[in-house]
């Protein structure tokens, strides 16, 4: 990986793009540096004028709803100026290229990207390419990195659970495709977590899973035994055409988190989901709403660490050490 | 064909085919080589040139070189890539046949021999269409491609249709005296992999190419092969699986060789991280131990030819991300640098290097070149293996500089390439 890439010439963070090559210490801050700006949201006033004056264009190659609307709100927030691209309806469409649909945008003065993009790579194919003076922050690129995802899960934890060093993670589901559980992953790892493990059928495992370390599970029960965190991954319907799995039914009866399921992790476990949530075919409602569930807490802190991934990429070095006006 | 006389004095000459490793002089008339070692009695030169501190090997041959002509000038052209070949020492290209006018008819033929022999700098060999458009599914004519001058027929990376029409192709090319070069690759296991089913795959979450996509494809053609009496050739095989199933068939006599890209034995999977688009190749970069395999095939036999697998692009074709980039590295200039690089590493020892990139290819393909034979055509390279270099600027040739090795500094460079016994290049 080249990790140089996301750090400018003095070191300090110029792109995120993912979790890789980051040190814990830079993590711990972003959670920090969230955990400041969580007080923000609760103000009468809900804004910050860190990034008053700069542009952040929200450039989506990819639907998505919660992931755009967190870091608009995000934005918004910093006082920055924000322009929503949506590149599934336009440029690309009539056959621009995705680095002249860059250059074009670059052309209008603007500080940041955010990106979406269906292709693994395209954040760092992007982050390449940019003009010196702007930052690339990945909203997912692919299977590869979601890293603010990551990092808002990892503060979820941390705000329910603490002390990483203690913790038993699971993550469920469709691990193949997953660009959130390969940077949760990297993640957890790197905040020092006692044990990740990655619980799906083989048909939706990576090559080689150990290597990204974690320990592999193939039956729910068995890797759910005393965990302390469930995070389950969403199902999406084209894995069933494509021959990864035979029915919805079937995978919800074996894979999917029921009461009697969370039953076997610690007493305490908190149940987590990128979402959107397919109910019924990886959780059960009555999981998904229930007391141990921190779905939502997650969405709201996706503001929160994605105003701190923001700030201190673009901001000076004020919002990086944690001051909040 | 220049009728000079030259001779090049000095030089270590290196004949693999003839099991020649001494300094010698060697004598060329009329095109041809006439004479290694002595100079014959009334020679009169009217040229000579210094190979002192040189080696004076056979012009290279490249089982596999892709000039983009017809169709994609964009990326390249004849005149573009034989430049390149003739300042490499390679002067015999075979050319895949899926240029954008498919290799499937005489008159394509002909034109792509026209134009190469125009421009005057290598020979161009066509390798003709097994089916016609490439379109795997009616066989192509190749009785008319080989009287064109076609000596194999492939589908290059097109899937066939089906194993019916792989085995009719098979016999049919077999009743012709054709060879038939096949890329092996299950089209439905490839899906839309672009990366090796390994750990640098699985953390960069790219699409995947599994080893059974490339052994499931030798593994059938190498039992329709055996039942049809084929003469099959395998190129650019990517995994230690793959080597052993060819050597296994060999050892039961089946007539089946095999290459490999000069690239496949220096680099593996970890050369895609950080999306390096100059690094995505089909069949894509494996493990250390499947290049070791590779290279070991070389040494034992197994592999009787390293070619280029020259695939030149337009600067576009590799600006997007990773998974949209198209695959391939031009490769010609550093073909044997890099080839050179394994023999002073003691990988093979000079002689099986040299072999595995002239006659060795040549014998696959059946052509009477890649040798210094008495009465052979005098495509001749002179190589200076202490010359640093780089590989970049003024320096590189290709219209494609799609490969990780550009700017890259090698000993070792070709220095003169004679065709027929004409200079076509002199640094």
């Amino acid at each position: 990986m080249n990790k140089s890439i996301q750090f400018d010439a003095t070191g300090k963070l110029r792109h995120f793009l993912t979790i890789d090559g980051l040190s814990r210490e830079l993590l711990v801050r972003i959670m920090d540096v969230a955990e400041s700006f969580s007080s923000v949201i609760d103000q009468q006033v809900k804004k910050v004028p860190l990034l008053r004056g700069k542009t952040i264009v929200n450039l989506f190659f990819e639907n998505s709803t919660r992931t755009r609307n967190t870091f608009e709100l995000a934005a918004k927030r910093l006082s920055a100026d924000v322009l929503n691209v949506n590149i599934a309806t336009s440029a690309t469409s009539k056959g621009e290229s995705l680095l002249d649909t860059i250059r074009n945008i670059e052309a209008m003065h603007v500080d940041m990207f955010v990106v979406r993009h269906e292709a693994s790579g395209a954040a760092h194919f992007i982050a390449r390419h940019v003009a010196p003076h702007i930052s690339v922050v990945n909203a997912g690129d692919g299977s590869h990195s979601h890293p603010t995802q990551a990092m808002l899960d990892m503060f979820t934890i941390r705000q329910c659970k603490g002390d990483f060093s203690k913790l038993k993670v699971a993550i469920v589901g469709d691990i193949l495709h997953s660009r959130v559980a390969r940077s949760e992953i990297l993640a957890l790892n790197l905040l020092g977590t006692a044990e990740v493990r990655i619980v799906a059928p083989k048909t939706l495992l990576p090559a080689d899973a150990e290597g990204l370390g974690v320990k592999v599970f193939h039956d729910l029960d068995q890797g759910l035994a005393d965990v302390d965190v469930v995070i389950m991954l969403r199902l999406q319907k084209e894995r069933m055409s494509g021959a990864f799995l035979p029915s919805e039914h079937e995978y919800f009866t074996y894979f999917g988190l029921t009461g009697e399921r969370l039953a076997k992790a610690n007493p305490k476990a908190i149940v987590m989901h990128p979402g959107p949530i397919n109910r019924g075919v990886e959780i059960d409602s009555r999981v998904a709403d229930g007391p141990q569930s921190v779905i939502l807490q997650q969405v709201s802190n996706g503001i929160a660490v994605r105003m701190a991934v923001m700030s201190m990429v673009l901001g000076g070095n004020g919002a990086a050490t944690g001051g909040v006006a | 064909m220049s009728g000079k006389n030259i001779v090049i004095r000095g030089g270590r000459v290196i004949d693999p085919a003839n099991g020649m490793d001494a300094f010698a002089s060697v004598c060329i008339a009329d095109g041809k080589i006439v004479a290694v070692g002595d100079l014959p009695s009334g020679f009169a030169a009217d040229q000579e040139l210094d190979a002192g501190g040189q080696m004076v090997i056979p012009g290279l041959v490249d089982l596999c070189a892709r000039l983009r002509e017809p169709g994609q000038e964009h990326k390249a052209t004849i005149a573009s890539e034989t430049a390149a070949a003739a300042a490499a020492g390679v002067t015999t290209l075979c050319c895949p046949p899926d240029t954008r006018r498919v290799v499937d008819t005489p008159a394509v033929v002909n034109l792509l021999r026209e134009r190469a022999d125009l421009v005057g700098k290598a020979r161009v060999i066509p390798i003709g269409a097994l089916t016609r458009g490439l379109q795997g599914k009616e066989l192509s004519s190749m009785m008319s491609l080989k009287k064109a001058g076609c000596f194999a027929v492939s589908n290059a990376y097109a899937p066939m249709e089906n194993l019916l029409v792989l085995r009719r192709a098979l016999e049919y090319a077999a009743n012709c005296g054709l060879l038939v070069t096949i890329r092996p690759e299950e089209p439905a296991l490839r899906n839309r992999g672009c990366v090796h089913d390994g750990a640098v795959g699985s953390r960069l979450g790219l699409p995947v190419i599994p080893y059974a996509v490339e052994t499931v494809a030798v593994a059938q053609t190498l039992v329709l092969a055996e039942q049809t009496g084929a003469k099959v050739h395998f190129g650019q095989l990517s995994c230690a699986r793959a080597v052993a199933m060819v050597a296994e068939a060999q050892s039961r006599g089946v007539a089946v060789s095999a290459d490999v890209a000069i690239h496949q034995l220096h680099l593996t999977e970890s050369a895609v991280d950080g999306y390096d688009a100059n690094a995505h190749v089909n069949p894509p970069f494996r493990l250390p131990a499947d290049r070791d395999a590779l290279r070991e095939g070389l040494a034992t036999g197994v592999l009787q030819a390293i070619c280029s697998d020259h695939q030149p692009h337009d600067p576009n074709a590799k600006l997007d991300a990773f998974p949209a980039t198209e695959a391939g590295i031009a490769a010609l200039e550093t073909l044997l640098p890099l080839a050179y690089q394994l023999i002073e590493a003691g990988v093979f020892d000079l002689s099986c290097g040299i072999a595995r990139l002239t006659c060795g290819p040549a014998a696959i393909m059946g052509l009477d070149s890649g040798t210094l034979s008495v009465g052979a055509n005098a495509d001749i390279a002179l190589f200076d293996p202490e010359l640093e270099w780089t590989a970049s600027g003024a320096d590189w040739l290709s219209r494609g500089v799609n490969t990780p090795f550009y700017g890259a500094t090698f000993k070792g460079r070709v220095t003169q390439t004679l065709l027929g016994g004409r200079v076509v290049h002199s640094l």
